[in-house]
């Protein structure tokens, strides 16, 4: 393999900078901690100890594991996937069919199952990434998405395997006990879920620093330099393929566990697109990126996708949004702003924003109006025309309820264009401050 | 025997002729501009829905002008007032756009005429049998539609080999900064080339809307095929995309045709295998239920054997 022997000076540096005291360590991985603390605490803070939340909170980190074994191919290797559900679920049946196994009596406890999504996950990773790697960008996307359909339909015709339409089901339940604790309850199941996410997380930011973690940058920046340099980019690529077909099979593995059944659903294009846009809408350039995308899309479809059925109308939009005017996702948003967080001008910065937020909402509010009452009119009829929309009724049937909706869009959206002339000078003045902030010595 | 080949392959050439107006569109906009529009089958879609609606209010053959061009006025504004945004952010941040347009164009549709299909039926003006064959006849809007698109064809053709706006496209593809410095605008070209793509993916849709059901789902349905006969008749090639067209419609035909399976040939080798093994399954799937996966299978062999495609230039 072509990738032994790599150089060893570029992963010394970071280690010998900073301060040599008793608070280096923790001061360096307070990310790592914050997420240690925050994942251990969060399920039993008063308000969030409830079933629902901690199933939310469950969902959220196997998505977070999810969307970061999406991202060391995406952000870290350069290759755009439009099938990387097919690790997902193949992990996924892999572990409920472990599951099912546990429960007719073999002995395993029931949170080692992830393992055999991890399994199935790298081999059909490496089964994959031998037909797909042989180039990136975007015939790798195309050939991506033909291997994910593939999979999806062999999910139909082999039924004993893949359970069709109504999936594999198995429970968590019946099985030995580890050290005597069982997955009963939901709190049970999100430890053992935020456990794997953590692991899962540290080990792919590991990846990142390993030679062939920085050898996938590389390819994914200039493939013909790094084949110059000695480095086959296919196996480069093969590489990274194994690894996030490993992580995305652990996630799905997690995924049998939460919900004891796996069906066509986990390997289908829906699911692809989904991490693909927890990815982007998070940002694919920074480590957290994609844990912010699967945090925030995870909420926002817990608790919007009961209210309404245009779901995924508004995140295309999202996604239509974020591409053109955030190319970096949310996280590249928040970093875009830190070196601007110590200038005395931020306040202003931040005052702007609050009065750009007014109208943006009033437009939001007139657009989802509007929307909401096409889909009552067109998919719902049944239920009538009468709804309540942000506390307010409005009625379907009636022209007005439609033309102040359109007014109400329409005068947000003039207003917001107004507020952008605030935003850019407050930003300025930011910018002219941050130089002289920067260059006290550290 | 000789019934089910001659009438497959009949419908195989005009389900294959479908596939192509569908991915010419898609390769002449994939080789002008290096984007790889994911919403192009939600155009086709639009196609189906305005011809539909066109039909009710004014008849067909108007729809049948109106409804492309509606179709190409929507890829224009996708090009002028989405994509040139997008440009300078690279191919990856356009192919995010139109994947996001794609979710955004399906429920817009969903919005407009629900989620069921709609009954979307041949006009009465073409619903006749243009000739039988072996007793089955063979519908005359399929007639139509193989007009066209052999018609459309010609036209494309030689508007681009033999016109000075069709030099003026072909100068803008390959060296943009020349031809701009010419003095031709050529971001109006891609507009131009954008609209004129998604026009023939509107044209594909009035006639598929027909042949296929005209309903939300049907842009994710058909997609990901388009693009399997992008990548199997070589990336940018419009000569490979008509093969690869023609082969995976009359593949896909013939083993829907198909009512046997391996298990059936195992068994009159001689070879039985139990019931409800994993195995039985598998070898007891009818080739006529695997005929969705055809395009994908045919895929992966294509990269085994051929990996730059049937027509590709350059190795993929």
């Amino acid at each position: 393999m072509s990738c032994a022997g790599p150089p060893r000076e570029a992963n010394l540096a970071p280690a010998a900078r900073g301060p040599r005291s008793a608070f280096a360590w923790p001061v360096r991985h307070r990310g790592w901690l914050a997420a240690f603390a925050a994942l251990a605490v969060l399920p039993l803070v008063p308000g969030l100890d409830s079933d629902f939340v901690r199933s939310v909170l469950t969902q959220m980190a196997i998505a977070a594991v999810f969307a970061l074994s999406y991202n060391v191919l995406f952000g870290q290797t350069g290759l755009l996937s439009f099938g990387h559900a097919v690790y997902y679920g193949l992990g996924g049946y892999a572990a409920i069919h472990l599951m099912r196994a546990i429960n007719h009596g073999l002995a395993l406890p029931m949170p080692l199952v992830p393992f055999a999504g991890a399994l199935a996950g790298i081999a059909f990773g490496a089964l994959f990434g031998a037909l797909t790697t042989r180039r990136a960008g975007t015939i790798f996307a195309l050939i991506t998405l033909g291997i994910g359909e593939l999979v999806y339909s062999a999910a139909f015709i082999v039924p004993s395997l893949f359970g069709g339409e109504e999936g594999i089901t198995a429970s968590r339940t019946l099985g030995p006990a580890l050290f005597g604790i069982g997955l009963a309850s939901q709190i049970a199941v999100y430890y053992v879920v935020a456990a794997w996410a953590f692991v899962a997380a540290l080990s792919m930011r590991a990846f990142t620093t390993t030679p062939v973690g920085r050898m996938c940058n590389a390819v994914r920046d200039n493939p013909q330099r790094a084949a110059f340099v000695g480095y086959d980019p296919r196996v480069v690529r093969l590489i990274a393929c194994c690894v996030a077909g490993l992580f995305a099979g652990l996630a799905g593995g997690l995924h049998a566990i939460n919900y004891e059944i796996v069906s066509a659903d986990s390997v289908g294009a829906l699911r692809s697109g989904s991490v693909l846009l927890m990815t982007c809408i998070g940002g694919a350039g920074q480590f957290a990126g994609p844990v912010l995308g699967a945090v925030v899309l995870t909420w926002l479809e817990a608790s919007l996708s009961g209210y309404t059925s245009a779901w995924l109308l508004y995140l295309g939009i999202f996604l239509m949004i974020v591409v053109v005017f955030a190319p970096r996702g949310l996280a590249g948003l928040i970093a875009m702003h830190a070196p601007l967080a110590r200038t005395p001008a931020f306040g202003r910065v931040l005052l702007a924003y609050a009065v750009a937020a007014a109208p943006a909402a009033v437009t939001v509010v007139g657009l989802v109006t509007v929307i909401e009452m096409s889909y009552r009119v067109s998919t719902q009829p049944e239920l009538g025309t009468k709804m309540r929309i942000a506390g307010v009724a409005v009625d379907a049937a009636s022209p007005v309820s439609w033309i102040a909706g359109v007014i109400v869009a329409a005068a947000g959206f003039a207003a917001f264009r107004r507020t952008r002339r605030i935003v850019a000078s407050a930003w300025t003045l930011a910018e002219q401050q941050r130089p002289a902030a920067r260059a006290t010595p550290s | 025997m000789a019934e089910i080949v001659a009438v497959s392959l009949l419908n195989g050439i005009v389900y294959g002729l479908l596939l192509f107006m569908l991915t010419a569109g898609l390769t002449l906009i994939f080789s002008m501009m290096g984007v790889l529009n994911f919403a192009h089958a939600s155009v086709f879609m639009l196609g189906a829905y305005f011809s539909f609606q066109l039909g009710q209010w004014i008849g067909f053959w108007p729809a049948l002008a109106i409804a492309p061009l509606l179709c190409g006025a929507t890829g224009a504004a996708i090009e002028r007032y989405g994509l040139r945004h997008v440009h300078r952010s690279g191919h990856v941040a356009e192919i995010l756009f139109t994947f996001g347009l794609a979710y955004v164009i399906e429920e817009l549709v969903t919005m407009a005429w629900g989620r069921n299909a709609v009954a979307n039926s041949v006009p009465p003006t073409i619903d006749f049998a243009l000739f039988s064959l072996y007793g089955s006849s063979f519908p005359a809007y399929k007639g139509l539609m193989m007009a066209i698109s052999v018609a459309m064809f010609a036209i494309l053709y030689v508007a681009l080999k033999r016109t000075r706006v069709g030099l003026v496209i072909q100068a803008a593809l390959t060296h943009p900064e020349m031809t701009s410095a010419l003095g031709h605008d050529v971001p109006g070209v891609f507009v131009l080339v954008f609209a004129l793509g998604s026009g023939l993916a509107g044209l594909a849709g009035v006639i598929g809307g027909f042949m296929l059901l005209t309903q939300p789902t049907l842009a994710s349905a058909i997609g990901p095929i388009v693009f399997v006969v992008v990548v199997v008749g070589g990336l940018g090639s419009l000569a490979g995309a008509f093969i690869a067209s023609m082969l995976i419609g009359v593949l896909q035909t013939f083993a829907v045709a198909i009512d046997y399976s391996l298990a059936d040939a195992l068994r009159a080798g001689g070879v039985a295998i139990a019931r409800g093994s994993p195995l039985y399954d598998l070898v007891s799937v009818r080739v006529s239920t695997v005929a969705p996966m055809a395009p994908y299978l045919l895929l992966v062999l294509i990269l085994i054997v051929r990996p730059r495609g049937l027509l590709g230039k350059r190795d993929v």
